[in-house]
């Protein structure tokens, strides 16, 4: 028993590299690699991954991947043609939106809907708002329909009636008519992934779904077939945006859920770390060359909301991790204002042409260039660039681009670009923590991306946060969360009622309806679990209002009193507000069922063998960097820090794939999984 | 002591996410959806001494801008004539007069003085929009109010908490005065709720940084914000701009109400000039002056996205007072459509005249309505009386990046449309359709985006329609040889008959039964350069797209189109050539 799933491959596929956790129980070893992403067809790195980590793929027990293909298809408008057949006098919900604009101030802008006005066809059909029916299915205009989107080249079919989440009958109806037409099986039907009402919302996340699934599919087929030619004998799972995987052969189905697998992962990762390290309550921080990821664990639980936006008038409405993307990545250019005032983000240098001190013809001062000058990067990084910039190349830029107008020399405009970054980076992680009802003082941050580790003591500072935690290989943390990933299913129901008329048996039996249903997909997956555990919520307001206040219960068996009380309590909780004169309405019913898996050991991240026996002879030199003020500091290299290390700021760590500063004041331990914890303050 | 620019920044953000946080506040913890989901209000910080504006949360309808540093203003000076109560820490005044510095009365606005050491250093103030203040309508948009007394509950700056304890007796007034008012507890407390959270926030950055930094921080900020919009201005050239901008009427006498602009530019500095505009009006169309200069300062934030909102950066914008036109209405004038509807007109009259001088920042006209169709009546399924807002977008302007947006929200807003399926649970109503408005953006090099045509019927019971829309008369006007989008439209049909307002886009209180339907078009947006000159190939795309028909395309654009929607360009060729000689 105890070999079975010995071998677990964690790969994910980002924007420029396919990273990849190889971890070996039996052995008690762990195999990285780092590849190009290879774009056109993401199995090609993904092959490449395996054989530079020198993998059997024969004899791995199971491949968990996180893929970007539904991604980049959603980000980049790369979708299949697909036609949408809908009810009649309604074919523009698509485009027409919920009337907006992309931007608060300017009257510019853009908007392109999922699927042009040429492929959204009406039939009439009509349900009203009770579910009953209004005008009956015309099911000869229906096939008329599906044989025109047929002749128009249409690969993948969305069906979308209003009011199909109070009955979905005509959907139904029409969706077998279409099975009996359409040449493949890629047909989506609007109330199946939300059964909720908002037609424009409901109707991107099913068009969503639609047009990447053939995608999707095409690649999980193509990758699963590779990987048997090369032996492997199972299923591949594939990660989705709730962090919970599925099964290879039906992740197609709902292909929209993996839209924003990539974050999710890393965030599970985080949370896996932290429930490791005993630090459950952790605000993520990833912060990349273009932009920061920022998410919210609670007691080991990422948050995960079911009304994420993905871009401009793109919600796609299905349970996700609540990943917000903020504010500045290492690539944001600083300038200095008409006003005289120096300004960080929003515009990026991007990945080309880069920061300056990528040497790819980047001109202007950015926040990874000002690290370069204060000496928090490794500036002999330069010279791996050939005929790339000098440190006093990028010297020059900072003094006449920031330094002139502002009168500072280049090292104080350096600084000053550093403190202005940082302060607004921590105001947009505060703003994340305050919308979702929390004070950041009560959270750990989690540092990880290449560009997180450099700036996260001095945001937690801003904040108040009194930790930081690095994880040992912080620039493989989504790979990593494909391996420490559960199997994971939400379910919602509505129930709408106010308490005072709800009748508690219902609630009780939609618990138990939502636990059978969950435990039955878990099981038709064939990993081996260590448990299976349920995640109770309800979803309430006071009557009245439209927001909804996510209330978790201990059990599936709630009395009235008891969601009533509790409700008020989070509700104080969160506002500050006591409303006895109001009452209260429950809304929604939640459960997670969640299989965990074994546990896997992290502390394998970091190869015990290569660990010195102390910390003089991990260091690998110093150098001068600035914290208000050049200090000579000391450089270790984590992988040879021996594994009770203590290093007091200043200080830096650098390894592979990411750089850990640890301010003057500042504390830095290892814990048993080699986790790096700098305590704010905590140096004697 | 001058402080380094890298402070300066840092304050800067620090009050900006004061305000940012306040609003956050408000709009999670209110109970109006015009508040929680569509955003219908504003938090800021304001100066001791005059009330000016500090800083204003990102988030807060554009429409208040710079309102509440007049309000802010007129309660300080009340404070000192002795006409309002003196201040102590832990009271929040209220206030929703609009001729004391407002809008509409459904603007409700709370004020709080901020306290360091006994003195007062500033104020914090948030207004957010009351689903109902009393009056002659729910709702409170009467299009044939002629007094503000028909309009609603009008409240004076009386502090409705006491030293942070809320005074019932004052509150019991206001419930009495307004409908629905058992749920409005819920949003005294979180407007309340919202300004304690800015004073905590505030409260940090002064003890951090010092109360004297912050001030000096505020005041060197209010120099910089005017010195940005001054650079912005030396973009215009030294001139005078004007442009006309018709309201379709005042709801009661069916004349179009005329803002006349006349912009001059001297080189860092705008003056806005009303002289010549329409007599104050007999119906609700009048505009409070803080609601007209707000309107010009809204406008200039749209083409000037980048200066952030302080009291700095309106300095430079010079506005002669318009006594004696409907801009700058006086007590008793009604003002209900103030904020929705004149303000946009306004603010378009600012574009127009601009575009010329901007025409890369620019757009054409927007549709510039925010289409408030209100149905009341009694759903007799349900027992209950009911009343429904349908409030719509509009084709935006073309521009010279591309075509304007289809469906976009009104310029004084950036609230979301409630979805069809949530109107009809709520609502006794069908929509027959919602669509996109085909033909409506008006033609140009780059087109108006589409408006919005909808059809709704009343399923049961009887009911009454009202209208506060605009552009029925007029559409929003194109640019730099665009044309104008199509006007808005209002039909009413009742026993096989079809009924257009007398006043095309204001009607109050029309008679429905069940089956009746109300079928309305929204304007598209103003197309921006010469139509003719737009590439065939996209107007063969429009067409392939249903947008506009083959007809249009002809005539609007000068492009013939054979079978499949393919150009001819023989006959495009021929027909532009035609046009341009003659």
């Amino acid at each position: 028993m105890s070999v079975e799933q010995s071998q677990v491959a964690g790969i994910d596929v980002g924007g420029t590299f396919t990273d990849l956790v190889l971890f070996d129980a039996e052995n008690r070893t762990v195999r990285l690699a780092k590849t190009p992403t290879t774009l056109d067809n993401q199995a090609g790195g993904v092959l490449n991954a395996l054989d530079a980590a020198e993998a059997d793929i024969a004899a791995l027990d199971l491949i968990v991947h996180g893929t970007t293909t539904t991604t980049n298809a959603v980000l980049e408008r790369n979708l299949c043609r697909t036609g949408m057949i809908t009810t009649e006098g309604f074919r523009d919900i698509l485009e027409l939106g919920r009337r907006t604009r992309p931007q608060a101030y300017g009257m510019k802008g853009e908007f392109k809907p999922i699927i042009p006005r040429d492929l959204r066809l009406e039939v009439p059909e009509r349900m009203n708002a009770f579910g009953e029916e209004i005008t009956p299915l015309d099911e000869t205009a229906l096939a008329a329909a599906i044989k025109t989107l047929i002749d128009d080249d249409c690969e993948a079919l969305v069906i979308h009636f209003l009011h199909s989440y109070a009955n979905p009958a005509h959907e139904l109806r029409a969706a077998e008519i279409a099975r009996d037409l359409w040449p493949n099986g890629n047909i989506t039907i609007g109330h199946a992934l939300l059964s909720e009402s908002r037609e424009f919302e409901r109707g991107v996340t099913a068009a969503v779904n639609a047009s990447v699934q053939p995608l999707l599919r095409r690649y999980v087929e193509r990758l699963a077939d590779t990987l048997a030619e090369r032996g492997f004998k199972h299923d591949i799972l594939v990660m989705n945006g709730n962090g919970g995987m599925v099964s290879a052969r039906h992740v197609s189905v709902e292909a929209a859920k993996t839209v924003m697998s990539g974050p999710a992962s890393g965030v599970m990762a985080a949370a896996y770390t932290g429930r490791r390290a005993n630090i459950k309550n952790l605000i993520t921080y990833d912060m990349g060359g273009t932009s920061t990821d920022v998410a919210l664990i609670r007691n080991a639980e990422p948050a995960v909301s079911s009304e994420i936006e993905v871009e401009y008038a793109m919600p796609i409405h299905v349970p996700m991790v609540d990943v917000r993307t903020v504010g500045a990545g290492g690539g944001s250019i600083a300038k200095v204002t008409a006003a005289g005032l120096l300004q960080v983000g929003p515009e990026s240098a991007g990945a080309t042409p880069g920061p300056i001190c990528y040497g790819r013809g980047g001109e202007l001062p950015t926040i990874s260039d000002a690290n370069m000058l204060l000496g928090r990067l490794n500036p002999a990084r330069l010279n791996s660039v050939p005929g790339g910039p000098s440190l006093e190349d990028i010297a020059k830029v900072f003094e006449e681009k920031l330094g002139k107008p502002l009168g500072l020399d280049a090292t104080q405009a350096a600084a000053a670009v550093i403190r202005i970054a940082n302060a607004r980076m921590a105001d947009a992680v505060r703003m994340v923590s305050v919308s979702l009802g929390e004070d950041p003082r009560d959270f750990a941050l989690f540092a990880f991306g290449g560009a997180g580790p450099l700036h996260s003591t001095a945001i937690a500072r801003e904040l108040g946060i009194p930790k930081v935690l690095t994880p040992s290989r912080p620039g493989i943390t989504n790979a990593l969360g494909c391996v420490v990933a559960d199997l994971r299913h939400d379910f919602v129901n509505t129930v709408n009622r106010p308490l005072h008329m709800l009748d508690i048996d219902t609630v009780h039996a939609l618990f138990a309806e939502q636990i059978t249903e969950g435990h039955r997909l878990i099981a038709k997956e064939k990993i081996k679990l260590s448990a299976t555990q349920e995640i109770y919520s309800v979803d309430m307001q006071f009557i009245g209002q439209t927001h909804l206040l996510r209330v978790p219960l201990p059990g599936p068996k709630p009395t009235i009193e008891d969601l009533q009380s509790r409700f008020e309590k989070a509700y104080f909780d969160r506002f500050q507000v006591e409303l006895p004169e109001i009452r209260a309405n429950l809304v929604n019913v939640n459960t997670s069922v969640i299989g965990r898996r074994p546990e896997i050991d992290l502390s394998l991240l970091i190869d015990a063998a290569e660990r010195k026996p102390t910390l003089a002879d991990a260091k690998t030199g110093s150098r001068r960097v600035w914290f208000d003020g050049w200090h000579e500091t000391p450089i270790y290299w984590r992988d040879h820090l021996p594994a009770d290390a203590t290093i007091d700021g200043p200080a830096i760590v650098e390894q592979m794939d990411t750089t850990i500063i640890i301010e003057p004041g500042d504390r830095a331990e290892q814990d048993h999984d080699g986790n790096i914890i700098i305590v704010l303050g905590g140096a004697k | 002591m001058t402080i380094d620019p890298i402070t300066l920044t840092v304050i800067q953000s620090g009050l900006q996410q004061v305000c940012d946080e306040m609003d956050l506040t408000f709009s999670r913890a209110a109970f109006s959806p015009v508040i929680a989901e569509a955003n219908d209000r504003s938090d800021g910080i304001y100066s001791a001494v005059d009330g000016s504006l500090i800083s204003q949360g990102a988030t807060g309808l554009p429409v208040f801008v710079g309102t509440m540093q007049y309000s802010t203003r007129t309660l300080i000076e009340m404070i000192r004539d002795g006409k309002a109560r003196a201040p102590k820490p832990g009271d929040i005044y209220i206030v929703n007069d609009p001729y004391l510095g407002g809008t509409h009365l459904m603007d409700v606005r709370f004020a709080m003085p901020v306290y360091r050491r006994g003195e007062i250093f500033c104020w914090l103030s948030n207004t957010g929009h009351w689903p109902d203040t009393g009056g002659a309508v729910p709702g409170g948009f009467s299009a044939s109010a002629t007094a503000v007394e028909q309009e609603g509950l009008r409240l004076p700056p009386v502090k409705l908490f006491k030293e942070g304890k809320l005074d019932d007796e004052i509150y019991a007034i206001i419930c009495s005065n307004i409908r629905v008012a058992d749920q409005r507890i819920g949003d005294v407390k979180a407007q309340a709720a919202a300004l304690l959270v800015g004073e905590q926030r505030l409260n940090r950055i002064l003890d951090r940084y010092g109360d004297h930094v912050v001030k000096e921080a505020i005041s060197e900020l209010r120099t910089r914000a005017a010195e940005q919009m001054r650079a912005n201005i030396k973009l215009i050239p030294n001139g005078t701009y004007t442009s006309v901008a018709y309201v379709d009427s005042d709801g009661v006498v069916n004349e179009p109400l005329e803002i006349r602009l006349k912009i001059t530019a001297t080189d860092d500095e705008l003056e806005f000039d009303f002289t010549g505009s329409s007599k104050p009006c007999m119906g609700p169309m009048n505009s409070v002056l803080a609601t007209t200069l707000s309107s010009v300062y809204l406008a200039m934030r749209h083409i000037f996205p980048d200066v952030p909102i302080s009291a700095g950066a309106f300095e430079p914008l010079k506005v002669i007072r318009p006594e004696g036109t409907f801009l700058d209405a006086q007590y008793p004038r009604p003002v209900s459509g103030c904020a929705a509807e004149v303000s946009q007109r306004i603010a378009e009259a600012v574009f127009s005249a601009l575009v010329e001088a901007l025409p890369d920042r620019v757009t054409a006209a927007p549709a510039g309505s925010s289409g408030n169709f209100a149905l009341g009546g009694h759903d007799p399924l349900r027992e209950r009386g009911y009343v429904m807002y349908q409030i719509s977008g509009g084709g935006y302007g073309g521009n010279a990046d591309h075509d304007g947006l289809a469906n976009g929200c009104s310029t004084i807003g950036i609230s979301k449309a409630p979805p069809v399926e949530i109107m009809e649970q709520q609502f006794p109503v069908l929509y027959r359709r919602y669509a996109l408005r085909e033909g409506s953006g008006g033609a140009g090099l780059h087109r108006g985006g589409f408006g919005l045509d909808y059809e709704v019927e009343l399923l049961r019971g009887e009911a009454t329609a009202s209208f506060v829309m605009d552009h029925g008369r007029f559409g929003p006007p194109g640019a730099l040889g665009g044309r104008d989008g199509k006007p808005n439209s209002v039909e009413i049909r009742k026993g096989g008959q079809t009924i257009v307002p007398e006043h095309l886009s204001k009607a109050q209180d029309i008679p429905l039964r069940a089956g009746d339907r109300v079928r309305v078009g929204t304007p598209g947006g103003g197309g921006y350069g010469d139509p003719y000159k737009r590439d065939p190939a996209l107007v063969a795309e429009d067409v392939r797209l249903g947008r506009y028909t083959q007809d249009e395309a002809r005539s609007y654009f000068g492009v013939a189109l054979g079978q499949d929607n393919w150009p001819d360009d023989d006959e495009t060729n021929r027909l532009r050539l035609a046009a341009s000689k003659g």
